[in-house]
């Protein structure tokens, strides 16, 4: 069932130029001195009950392009339209009324979650904010939540510190149901979980998104869980996106020099298969200072003269794989 | 074939316990397997399943109390090191065998510069004037691969980034020319380009120097690329040891073949993943029988109930699962009977 035809996609989510970035204070005034560019023009779009996922190294603005999104940061500049209507532009009690369509599931359970507060009251709370389901019936959905989530309706009351990571990421996942949202950002949502529990919960995250029609920006730095949940990947540079294709596309013919040194560097657990590794020299250059042209020219294994100085623009391969390089037609 | 190679390493039944307020903690409880020289030897599993307090216990860093080890031996060219003084083990350490440690940050001292730091340990152990080891210090940054080791000798760890902190630990590692180095997760805080680098970089010393090494990881994937052996731990006690061939072809133990199977793959499409159901026992309260036996799909009333024993195969594998053993019919069809 693989959508093909952008006209039979409905965007859900479309983000344009968007630029996060966070200004470096400096000496004894305290003065703006320079800016870490995290996330510098970046644009795709979210279609209506798709896995679109980000991957890339730490710092490469992964996070940041999220929270922007849901703006826990402010972003410098761009727009995103959900459902058509700038998130951007709306005040901060327009912004609180959307909440409940985007929710976010982050990588520390344990962080996101009151320590004083019991399953009953966490999901209660959330419940009370979207205001649906009538006091009085609370528990009783409560507990239909935590069925959907696996966990058991005796569990109701007790403390998150009770749970061990993978039950308190689904108490989390349960919150974020509790909002009937329409989209939801995980962010590094399974990556401190062990493999087996981290099976569990990718099992039910997919699981969730075909019963209620759930949209998924899943931001993770581990490409074989990217690979297992996506529909779409973007894969990201230095706050710059190098390319974003459909999953097939990408996997099995990756374009862009980085995605290429990226994949190749990801053991395999299999010891009869040697790959071909490309191993990239040096580490990922700082945000404040990128390099100028292609930012990936200072470790690109195949960088010509053109680009240390040219900014390389997203160019279609075919109407689902996009790249920016200028050694990809 | 084990048996002909040389064993460097020979760990018999290690057990190191925790004696807590809240009971003991069982931490690790039956640790078998042994190291041929020049070989890497996976140490794999999931978290809190005991790889740390094996590798501390093996370098006696257990701090008692609360701990202890309780059990077994731990055969180093033949001696035992639980027996061995304070003082002994202080001449083995960081010297014969050493470690990396899997947050470097917490191993560096981060108001010395780098440099110092690995001429301190060539001073201890080797008996090098100042001079001599701050210049042996810098041939070691530059083999580890750092660019103009005589300027980043002279820097603090925070002025480097994570992977070339991990190359300043290796260096400081292997600075002794130990026989054994133990990496505790050395690449799990880096990303995979920069582990791809550090990982490439300990074959090639490896080679070079000849040492054996003891790779602690729970991903299945860096134990193919690097590990000859592999020793499977679940909730403290090695359940499979394998050559690093066997396990990934014919996985016997059924916590193996789980991990296996939970794991999101980049050459497979799968549309469900087969994963282990439940969680990992609190080690304050270990089942009575076999430990995975609550989350084993095979799971029979014998298996509740007793212990499974660590069985060797005519090729030198361990499995410790009732499922390979004669009592195995009898125990399955005990379970079918009883609605099981
Ligand atoms: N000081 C201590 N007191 C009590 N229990 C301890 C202590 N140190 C470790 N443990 C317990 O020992 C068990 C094994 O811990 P260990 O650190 O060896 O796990 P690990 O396999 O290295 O896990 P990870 O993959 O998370 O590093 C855990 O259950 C842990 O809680
Ligand atoms: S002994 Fe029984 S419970 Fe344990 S792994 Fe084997 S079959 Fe499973
Ligand atoms: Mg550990």
């Amino acid at each position: 069932m693989m959508m093909t035809a952008d006209q039979t996609k409905k965007p859900l989510l479309e983000v344009q130029n968007l630029k996060q970035h966070f200004p470096i204070k400096g000496g004894i005034l305290g003065r703006t001195v320079n800016h870490v560019k995290a996330v510098d023009d970046v644009s795709f779009t979210i279609f209506e009950g798709e896995t679109l996922s980000i991957v890339g190294e730490s710092g490469c603005g992964k996070s940041t392009t999220g929270r922007a999104i849901l703006r826990l940061d402010e972003p410098t500049s761009g727009s995103v339209f959900f459902e058509g209507k700038d998130l951007l532009a709306m005040s901060k009690s327009q912004m609180r009324s959307m909440r409940k369509d985007l929710q976010v599931i982050f990588q520390d359970p344990f962080a996101s979650l009151n320590p004083r507060q019991s399953v009953a009251q966490i999901l209660g709370e959330a419940l009370a904010i979207q205001n649906i389901v009538p006091a009085n019936q609370r528990r009783e959905r409560i507990i239909e939540l935590l069925s959907h989530v696996g966990l058991r309706p005796d569990q109701i009351d007790r403390f998150p510190h009770e749970f061990s990571g993978g039950q308190r990421q689904r108490i989390g996942i349960a919150r974020a149901l509790a909002m009937q949202p329409k989209l939801i950002i995980c962010d590094e949502a399974v990556s401190a979980l062990d493999v087996s529990i981290q099976a569990q919960v990718l099992n039910l995250l997919k699981s969730l998104q075909k019963e209620f029609k759930l949209t998924y920006l899943f931001i993770s730095h581990d490409l074989g869980v990217v690979r297992h949940i996506s529909d779409r990947v973007m894969v990201m540079y230095l706050g710059k996106v190098v390319e974003i294709a459909d999953k097939k596309s990408l996997f099995d013919s990756p374009q862009h020099p980085y995605t290429q040194a990226l994949l190749s560097a990801i053991p395999v657990p299999d010891v009869s298969k040697k790959q071909e590794r490309i191993i990239l020299r040096g580490d990922v250059p700082s945000p404040i200072n990128p390099p100028q042209g292609c930012r990936f020219h200072t470790r690109c294994p195949l960088a010509v003269e053109r680009c240390k100085t040219e900014v390389p623009a997203l160019t279609n391969v075919h109407s689902t794989h996009q790249v920016a390089c200028h050694l990809v037609p | 074939m084990p048996g002909q190679q040389e064993k460097i390493l020979d760990v018999r039944n290690l057990q190191t316990h925790f004696f807590t307020d809240d009971g003991v903690s069982k931490a690790v409880d039956g640790v078998d397997f042994s190291l041929n020289k020049g070989e890497t030897l996976g140490l794999v599993g999931e978290s809190g399943c005991g790889k740390s307090i094996t590798s501390l216990s093996i370098l006696r860093l257990i701090a008692s109390p609360p701990g202890k080890i309780v059990g077994g031996e731990i055969l180093f060219k033949g001696q035992d090191l639980i027996a061995k003084s304070e003082a002994e083990m202080r001449k083995i350490r960081g010297n014969e065998i050493s470690m990396i440690f899997q947050e470097p940050m917490t191993s560096l001292n981060p108001v010395y510069t780098v440099g110092e730091q690995i001429a301190e340990v060539l001073r201890l152990h080797q008996n090098m004037g100042r001079k001599e080891a701050w210049e042996k210090a810098v041939d070691m940054l530059r083999l580890v691969g750092i660019p103009s080791p005589e300027k980043r000798a002279t820097q603090e760890p925070h002025e480097l980034s994570g992977g070339m902190r991990q190359r300043v630990m290796i260096a400081m590692a292997l600075a002794c020319r130990p026989e054994i180095l133990i990496a505790d997760e050395p690449t799990t805080a880096l990303d995979v380009t920069i582990q791809a680098q550090i990982l490439e970089l300990m074959k090639k010393l490896q080679a070079e120097m000849g040492m054996s090494i003891i790779m602690i990881t729970h991903d299945l994937g860096v134990v193919a690329e690097t590990c000859d052996r592999v020793a499977v731990m679940y909730a403290g006690k090695v359940v499979e040891y394998t050559t690093a061939k066997n396990l990934f072809e014919n996985p016997k133990h059924p916590y193996t073949i789980g991990l296996m199977n939970s794991l999101p793959r980049l050459d497979e499409d799968v549309e469900e993943l087969v994963a282990i159901k439940g969680n990992v026992p609190s080690p304050f309260n270990m089942p009575t029988g076999c430990r995975f036996a609550p989350r084993c799909p095979h799971a029979t009333e014998l298996c509740h109930s007793k212990l499974p024993e660590l069985l060797t195969s005519d090729d030198g594998s361990k499995v410790r699962c009732w499922m390979y053993t004669p009592e195995w019919d009898g125990a399955s069809k005990t379970a079918t009977e009883m609605g099981v």
